[in-house]
């Protein structure tokens, strides 16, 4: 088997082309996937110093560190937490919106369609310090609330146009059936579009949750410190701490619930997904 | 016609669309047990006057009464009518049994009963046995079949049709128009019929209701729109015509109803253009000064006949037009 791997007899089998994009993919695979492994072994690194490329002993020291640590055992809550009420109160306000986008004439309509774009249109910090602002005033920072709107700001766009792009995609004349039979609009709703409209929900609905996982400059700012997710706790602990183990096992923390989700939807997620949200009718 | 009861009543009703377009002034009777075509090209109007009785369009003025009531005010879901479309009647996302049985779990109908009705009508529509199937399983034609077995279900008083055979080919249009028109007669149940397919209109309909731009040109059963057309462009439309302009006048007359004889002395004269053998009958086309003549001569004369020939033409049936 190996005198098949030698890079002449492969590069003779599959031609130049290919034998150079090969080359070029493997670089971009160390490339990306590198800094990955090297977070992965140090999280299971109970003493680890550079520059040896290994750890010297293996183990789940800094693992069981981390869940000794009331405060970032109740960070990760904390992020649950705010992801999920995050995502559920953009699906209560946004799906609506989304829906009348997608089905109604109304004057206004195509603007308040662009308006969605606006919150992605500047730089985010710039957004939240004047969010900030306006907080202060109405005595949001700290809050629960404040934090959750925060999170819904990034989410918007997403929540707005996939979810329309996905009703649109259900032919009018599905409706008018269940209309015909006896169903009433509401029920239509919830029997006939909305099942048929579930894949790009669920895609916008993913990428909230796990916008909201990570996000940490918004949070950090309007939480002040009083309401920490996992990403802020993070910011706290690897400029403080000198174990970079730390910062290597919440990283993993953090990727988990991605990695889970994306698996179980990978169906649903792909580029004409997300392109097919984006086209202005 | 006897004392038949009046199904549906369509009184002066007017739809106008925002651009202008739309149907004005209807007035029309259907009664119990009949089917109803309307005819005619794209944009007549035909589908607008359909979906206003089914609950899709509200009307801008006038009434549409079905068993002598009102129902314009009433949602679709209100509705004593069933409407089955051209296509995306069926829920991809739910099985045949689940989309059959949704109007009837919505009427509160015990299971039982609903296991059997839905038995029973996918025998009359020869589709017994596809209960577990998902639509996107079926063919177009199959599909048709349990959405018309959908509406079925629900003993409507009124079934509409839009075009539901226009996505099928040719040779399922005719089987599906044959089992339209046996359940029809079986089951007593009043139909309208939406379609552009003269020949699709003139073999299914008890009368037929030939539109044109908004307008009704001629309601009538086939026959008498085919023998005694009311306007030009129900001549036209209906069957093979041919127009002779003889003093400031249109004559009609069908190709079937001129009589073709070798040799001059008839009422027109003229040259034989184009032979065309179509079976056990064939295809004269003569031409006369400038009008080209479309005939139907048996065999043995077209055999008699060469390009070039002076033949007569007798006029036989016709429909003068101004």
């Amino acid at each position: 088997m190996f005198k098949m791997l030698n890079p002449r007899r492969f590069y003779h089998a599959v031609g130049r082309r290919k034998f150079l994009e090969f080359i070029l993919l493997a670089v971009f695979i160390l490339f990306f996937y590198g800094p990955l492994l090297n977070m992965l072994m140090l999280a299971f690194a109970n003493e680890y110093t550079a520059p040896a490329v290994l750890p010297q002993v293996w183990g789940l020291k800094w693992w069981k560190y981390i869940f000794a640590q009331d405060s970032l055992v109740s960070s990760i809550i904390q992020s649950f937490i705010v992801a999920i009420v995050t995502t559920l109160v953009s699906m209560l306000l946004c799906i609506p919106a989304a829906y009348s986008i997608a089905r109604f004439k109304y004057r206004g309509r195509k603007i308040f369609m662009l308006s969605f774009l606006l919150t992605n249109a500047f730089p985010k910090l710039g957004i939240y310090t004047s969010i900030a602002v306006l907080f202060y005033k109405y005595g949001l920072m700290g809050t629960y609330v404040g934090v959750v709107l925060i999170h819904m700001i990034n989410s918007m766009m997403f929540m707005v146009w996939l979810p329309a792009s996905a009703f649109r995609s259900v032919h009018r004349q599905q409706e008018e059936a269940a209309r015909d039979v006896g169903a009433g609009p509401i029920r239509t709703f919830f029997k006939v579009t909305l099942p048929m409209a579930m894949p790009g929900i669920a895609v916008a609905t993913l990428y909230t949750f796990l916008g909201s996982m990570e996000e940490a400059q918004g949070t950090m700012l309007v939480g002040m410190a009083k309401i920490q997710t996992m990403p802020v706790a993070m910011y706290g602990i690897v400029l403080d701490s000198s174990a970079v183990q730390i910062g290597a096992v919440f990283a993993i923390l953090l990727i988990i619930p991605s990695a889970v989700l994306i698996f179980l939807m990978r169906k649903y997620i792909g580029p004409e997904a997300i392109a097919g949200g984006f086209k202005m009718k | 016609m006897s004392e038949r009861k009046v199904k549906l009543q369509i009184k002066d009703m007017t739809k106008r669309y925002d651009n202008g377009d739309g149907v004005e002034h209807i007035n029309l009777e259907i009664y119990e047990g009949e089917i109803v075509t309307f005819l005619g090209p794209s944009g007549c109007g035909k589908t607008t006057i359909l979906r206003t009785i089914g609950g899709f369009l509200d009307v801008t003025s006038g009434d549409i009464l079905v068993d002598g009531k009102s129902i314009i005010a009433l949602p679709p879901e209100k509705r004593p009518t069933a409407m089955v479309f051209q296509s995306y009647n069926l829920w991809p996302h739910m099985t045949i049994y689940e989309n059959l049985a949704f109007g009837l779990q919505l009427r509160k109908v015990p299971k039982a009963t609903i296991k059997k009705e839905i038995e029973d009508i996918l025998k009359l529509v020869s589709m017994s046995g596809t209960e577990k199937k998902y639509p996107g399983q079926l063919s177009g034609g199959q599909q048709q079949r349990i959405a018309i077995a959908r509406s079925l279900l629900l003993k409507p008083s009124l079934l509409l049709l839009d075009e539901p055979f226009s996505a099928l080919d040719a040779k399922i249009r005719q089987q599906m128009r044959e089992e339209l028109k046996k359940i029809q007669s079986d089951l007593g149940i009043t139909v309208i019929f939406v379609t552009h397919d003269q020949e699709e209109a003139m073999s299914l309909s008890h009368r037929i209701v030939v539109m044109n731009k908004g307008k009704f040109e001629q309601i009538g059963t086939p026959a008498e729109i085919y023998d005694k057309p009311a306007t030009l462009h129900v001549a036209s439309f209906i069957g093979e015509m041919n127009f002779i302009k003889r003093d400031g006048k249109t004559i009609a007359v069908r190709p079937e109803d001129l009589i073709v004889t070798e040799g001059t002395g008839g009422d027109i004269t003229g040259t034989v253009r184009t032979v065309m053998l179509l079976g056990h009958y064939v295809v004269l086309n003569v031409q006369c000064g400038e009008d080209v003549i479309k005939c139907y001569v048996d065999r043995e004369l077209s055999d008699r006949l060469h390009i070039g020939d002076e033949v007569s033409i007798g006029i036989g049936k016709h429909t003068v037009f101004d």
